[in-house]
């Protein structure tokens, strides 16, 4: 093993019940080395982490640290600490009542002989622990006197301190503001120069070419490559995370379904925003229009979807839903004039897990009769039996609890909720994540369907080729505004990872 | 052999089979006393109205199993519960009979305000209690049990208020009629049947009921769906408010005075109980009504029966302790679990037999 590496883990394979999370994973970091690890959604980042970290057991691959012969074997996190491996995440795992230096010793505090925790040995440590990372912070204070980004900074300080040779920092940016970043970056330099290595995961492209020496890109649980920042510029890096998978769909688009720019306005958005999610912004959605939004992840794509639709209220702005301005203030004033919202988060958002999926179908349906109106059983079997033939739903029975279902067939029934509403602008937030090739076709062939039909259709994903397949037009979005437009001619993969990555192309 | 499973395999199998337990003990204890073994079940007539321990369980589980109603929603909705029934009835009862008789008059005999308008306010101060907490709970995100502790204690002290610090006597018939005798049926039966009755209409016939446990088990996708989730708990907490009104006027009819201090003290841990031992989750979600009904006549069951056994009313709670926790665990996942295995290891020998 090279002697500068301080982390390697070869092959490693993890599989959840359906899905193949890892396959084949090496991942190698270098002593006083800053690497990032890029990935859209599902691509496997999170169960690398939890498998180096000792959370997820891996099936098959090993894991070397610098300094143990051997492969190690992770019983828990715990011993990954012990081992040297380390971890921050995005939420602080720290007591925000307890002191700095209580917080930097939690659980091996120095002890006086009378065994009582010897409080003035362990402020003068902290403090020099503080003042060797150059920063600022009385060690007396209780944590949540500073913030986060300190908190985080304390957090880091605590896993250096703690004989850490591996660093992984999980999305620690995403809840800071550019100031905090900076500071942060300037630990993660120093960290640096001290010989630790770091992981470093974030969606945020600029930080990575700011920050980071290397970069190691996975993809639907496969590595891509690991490369180093000057073989990697954003635009190849964008194309690595979201591949180029050409499948047997590329022919769905139907020519002559280009423009609708003729046809009448279903949706006029203007200066609509929502504060810390989506600056202003304007949209036209015209009747029969497929209208991708695109970006990365955390770029505002759902947020921007969420703010027309009432599930995060519109702020500023006004909104004219065909031709009459409106006032949403909850997604049922949305539902009521014709939309639908097929939220990202499935499992947050979408199922109501314990009831069946006859009850998650007529769902949306019954909320717009309302509660006095309740829609009678032999009807609800009749939609629900519709929409499981329609939508080859593979579910045991109509009475199955929704929760009980695989992801995808999950996905179809949410969609059939949405489907059974009869809407006019369908909003689909990821409608193919995490689902099988065979049931992103379908929904793809449903998506012109609708569009066939005369119903508008706003669509996010983060598969461009998808979008590409099924989208008159697109609008791109990055760090929570909108940028730009996309159609025509410019509707081509170089044109939408261009217009994605920005900057300095 | 299979009608048993399916049997088991019913959801309102664990609370029915609490219920028979309860009984159970009833017999063998009146056949180890020399009883006739059945003495628990038999009815009669006497002095025109109808009597029996039986009867005795259903008249006085009454305002349990009213209060029950409101809280099996509540808990459905929220996935918390409403501590301050009890003293919402103690409330609802002061108002009732301080307007029936004056402000500071102890001992009536004709009404100062005409009943209905009594019994009304009475009910009407209960839904705005059920208001206030809905409102804190569904608007203000306060956590159910803290939210609902403001009324637990304030509720009793506003009717004592009420109520001058006294004992309000209302010595008229009419008002002691619904705590006494409707013919040969105690009526307090009469109107927790009827309150029964109009809830299960109301669940089968609206979509109340989907509406309620959507949101209790999944807030968030039920908004997207259309739902509006906070007025859906708040509708929730004011039912219960209602509920409360409704037994806590009972409660004040049996004794036909508003005895503040004592009306429905401690009411609020027995609905709770009745839910859990109905075999809802207080986690929140699914609800059966029926279950936490039972629930709530098992509750009364214990008490009965151990004053029947004869235990003094300072050990009843020890001994109403024993039950519950018995009840309970019968209840338990792990319990539930290890049975399952039990059968499966049966059939696995079966198969290899």
């Amino acid at each position: 093993m090279d002697s500068n590496i301080v982390l390697s883990a070869k092959g490693i394979c993890m599989t959840f019940p359906g899905v193949k999370a890892l396959q084949n994973v090496d991942f190698n970091l270098r002593k006083g080395e800053i690497r990032a690890l890029m990935g859209e959604n599902g691509a496997g980042k999170s169960t690398l982490i939890k498998c180096l970290t000792g959370v997820n057991k891996f099936e098959a691959g090993e894991i070397h640290l610098d300094g143990i012969s051997g492969p190690v074997v992770n019983r828990d996190t715990l011993d990954a600490q012990r081992k040297g491996i380390s971890t921050v995440y995005q939420e602080v795992n720290l007591c925000p009542n307890l002191s700095v230096a209580e917080n930097l010793f939690i659980g091996r505090e120095p002890m006086t002989k009378f065994h009582t925790v010897n409080r003035r040995k362990m402020n003068e440590m902290a403090a020099k622990l503080m003042k060797d990372l150059d920063l600022d912070v009385d060690v007396t204070q209780n944590l949540e006197e500073y913030s986060l980004a300190l908190q985080q900074m304390i957090a880091i300080a605590r896993a250096v301190d703690m004989d850490c040779k591996v660093l992984i920092l999980d999305e620690p940016t995403s809840s800071l503001d550019d100031n905090e970043v900076a500071k942060l970056f300037v630990m993660m330099r120093r960290l640096r120069e001290k010989g630790v290595g770091i992981m470093f995961v974030t969606h945020f492209l600029e930080q990575v070419y700011e920050v980071c020496d290397g970069i190691t890109v996975l993809r639907n649980g496969t590595l891509v490559g690991e490369y180093t920042i000057d073989e990697l510029p954003r635009v190849k890096l964008v194309a690595a995370m979201m591949g180029k998978d050409f499948d047997d769909l590329a022919s769905i688009k139907q020519e002559g379904s280009g423009d609708k720019s003729k046809e009448p306005l279903v949706i006029d958005a203007k200066g609509l925003s929502h504060a810390g999610t989506i600056k202003p912004f304007d949209l036209e959605i015209h009747k029969g229009e497929v209208i991708g939004l695109t970006g990365l992840l955390g770029s505002g794509r759902s947020e921007l979807a969420r703010a027309i639709y009432g599930a995060d209220r519109a702020q500023t702005g006004t909104l004219k839903v065909k031709g009459k301005e409106v006032s949403i203030k909850n997604p049922i004033d949305a539902m009521n004039l014709g939309m639908g919202l097929l939220p990202d988060d499935r499992k947050a958002e979408g199922i109501i897990g314990d009831l069946s999926v006859r009850e998650n179908i007529i769902l949306a349906m019954q909320a717009k009769q309302g509660i006095f109106k309740k829609i009678p059983m032999s009807k609800q079997i009749e939609i629900a039996d519709k929409f499981i033939e329609m939508l080859q739903i593979k579910t045991a029975s109509r009475e199955t609890l929704i929760k009980q279902l695989s992801g995808g067939n999950q996905q179809k029934a949410i969609l059939a909720r949405w489907l059974a509403t009869n809407p006019d602008f369908l909003i689909l937030d990821e409608p193919t994540r995490g689902i099988d090739i065979g049931t992103k076709t379908e929904i793809q062939k449903l998506v012109l369907k609708l569009a066939d039909e005369g119903k508008s259709v706003m669509f996010i994903s983060s598969e461009i080729e998808e979008m590409l397949r099924t989208c008159n037009r697109m609008a791109v979005l990055r760090d929570g505004a909108k940028v730009g437009e996309i159609s025509g001619d410019d509707l081509t993969q170089e044109g939408v990872m261009k217009a994605i990555a920005g900057g300095g192309k | 052999m299979d009608n048993i499973k399916k049997l088991t395999k019913m959801k309102l199998f664990l609370p029915i089979f609490s219920m028979l337990l309860v009984m159970m003990i009833n017999v063998i204890y009146d056949i180890a006393s020399g009883n006739p073994p059945f003495g628990f079940f038999s009815i009669s007539i006497n002095n025109g109205i109808l009597y029996g321990r039986l009867i005795d369980v259903l008249n006085r589980g009454s305002e349990v199993a009213i209060l029950a109603i409101g809280m099996t929603l509540v808990v459905s909705a929220s996935a918390g519960t409403d501590i301050s029934v009890g003293s919402v009835m103690s409330l609802s009862g002061g108002l009732c009979c301080m307007l029936l008789a004056g402000y500071g008059v102890t001992n009536v005999s004709e009404y100062a305000v005409p009943l209905w308008a009594g019994m009304f306010a009475g009910i009407a101060i209960a839904c705005v209690c059920g208001l206030f907490n809905g409102f804190l709970v569904a608007y203000m995100n306060i956590q159910p049990m803290v939210a609902t502790l403001i009324l637990w204690s304030a509720g009793r002290a506003i009717g004592l208020l009420l109520c001058n610090s006294n004992i309000v006597y209302v010595r008229v018939p009419s008002f002691q009629f619904f705590g006494a005798y409707c013919g040969i049926i105690p009526t307090p039966i009469l109107i927790a049947a009827v309150c029964v009755a109009v809830a299960s209409i109301v669940l089968k016939s609206t979509a109340l009921g989907t509406y309620i446990q959507s949101v209790g088990i999944n807030k968030k996708a039920s908004r997207i769906s259309g739902f509006n989730s906070a007025k859906i708990i708040l509708l929730c907490y004011v039912i219960c408010g209602l509920c409360a009104g409704i037994a806590g006027l009972v409660a004040t009819c049996r004794i036909y005075s508003a005895d503040t201090n004592n009306i429905g003290l401690n009411m609020e841990l027995d609905a709770i109980l009745a839910v859990a031992l109905g075999g809802n989750s207080l986690g929140g979600g699914k609800f059966n009504l029926a279950g936490s009904i039972i629930g709530a006549y098992t509750i009364q069951a214990i008490t009965t029966t151990l004053y029947a056994l004869g235990v003094s009313s300072a050990q009843a709670p020890v001994f109403k302790a024993i039950v519950v926790i018995l009840i309970v665990v019968i209840q338990s996942q792990p319990v539930k679990d290890y049975f399952k295995k039990l059968s499966a290891k049966k059939a696995g020998a079966k198969e290899a037999a």
